[in-house]
């Protein structure tokens, strides 16, 4: 099904979707990024530096979010642009659990280019995790 | 430690030209457990209009941590990375990144300032292809968290 620019208006809401984030979706994040920050996977360093402990890359919370629109439309290139800001770090315990992040997304804006704004909203344990998460989406 | 404030306008040229392999589109997916086949599959990527498999909307930011690193890494900024969060990150693509891709990242420092005992960078990466076609540019924001904050 092709998510077509006529078809959503102002309001329209993406489905929901969590993301479950464990110590070795860091590590794998890690490896495939190329960002071995400290602080992603020692709770020694990360709480020297004043951390509760070791936190997800900013950027795996970032990647997981737009998930929500990508899976929506289908194609990862409809995405045209994304920006968001981090206001809280995401703590990722050694536990079979981890921590579950919950996003949701709504279209905010129908712009006269054939895209949309898609404004994203990201929590982890109630508490919001991303500020200003919002996409422009090309639809067909 | 306030940050070197000279660094504001520098401009690093872009190093060696960094190859979008299939294996490394296919690694970050799975890192991030997206699952959509045009990330792994040749023939539903070009199903959907692309030549080669296509990256997820983050993955540039492979190119950009590897160019910023240059900045974020250099001594005489007196950046101390293990206090380093990310405070905003922003890309806007041109097109999306395909497997096959030879990228080169140029990276200017926009800006540097301090608040509430925090060290701020921010940083352009001017991503595009060897043959100058530009394919996207990435903003980050880095937040050098002060002793007190």
């Amino acid at each position: 099904m092709t998510i077509t620019w006529d078809s959503v208006d102002v309001g329209t809401e993406l489905p929901a979707q969590s993301f479950v984030l464990n110590r070795l979706d860091l590590i794998k994040y890690a490896g495939a990024s190329g960002d071995f920050n400290i602080i992603h996977w020692s709770d020694r360093v990360a709480t020297d530096v004043g951390l509760p402990g070791v936190i997800a890359h900013g950027m795996l919370t970032m990647a997981e979010a737009v998930r929500v629109i990508t899976d929506w439309t289908g194609d990862p290139g409809s995405v045209v642009e994304y920006g968001v800001r981090f206001t809280r770090p995401v703590p990722v315990p050694d536990t079979d659990a981890g921590a579950t992040l919950e996003v949701s997304g709504k279209v905010t804006a129908k712009n006269d280019d054939g895209t949309v704004s898609v404004t994203l909203s990201a929590s982890c344990d109630g508490q919001t995790v991303l500020a200003k998460a919002v996409a422009r989406v090309r639809l067909s | 430690m306030p940050l070197n404030p000279d660094f504001v306008g520098r401009t690093y040229p872009a190093g060696e030209p960094y190859l979008v392999s299939r294996e490394r589109i296919r690694a970050f997916a799975d890192a991030i457990g997206d699952t959509n086949p045009a990330h792994r599959d040749v023939s539903a990527a070009q199903a959907l209009g692309y030549a080669d498999i296509v990256a997820p909307p983050t993955f540039a930011i492979v190119l950009a941590l590897r160019a910023s690193t240059q900045v974020a890494h250099d001594p005489e900024l007196g950046l101390d990375y293990t206090r380093v969060v990310h405070g905003e990150q922003r890309f806007a693509h041109v097109r999306p990144i395909v497997a096959g891709d030879t990228l080169v990242s140029v990276t200017t420092v926009e800006s540097i300032r301090e608040a509430a005992g925090n060290d701020m960078i921010t940083t352009r990466v001017d991503i595009s292809t060897t043959a100058g076609e530009p394919v996207c540019v990435a903003h980050s924001l880095l937040v050098s968290r002060g002793a007190d904050a």
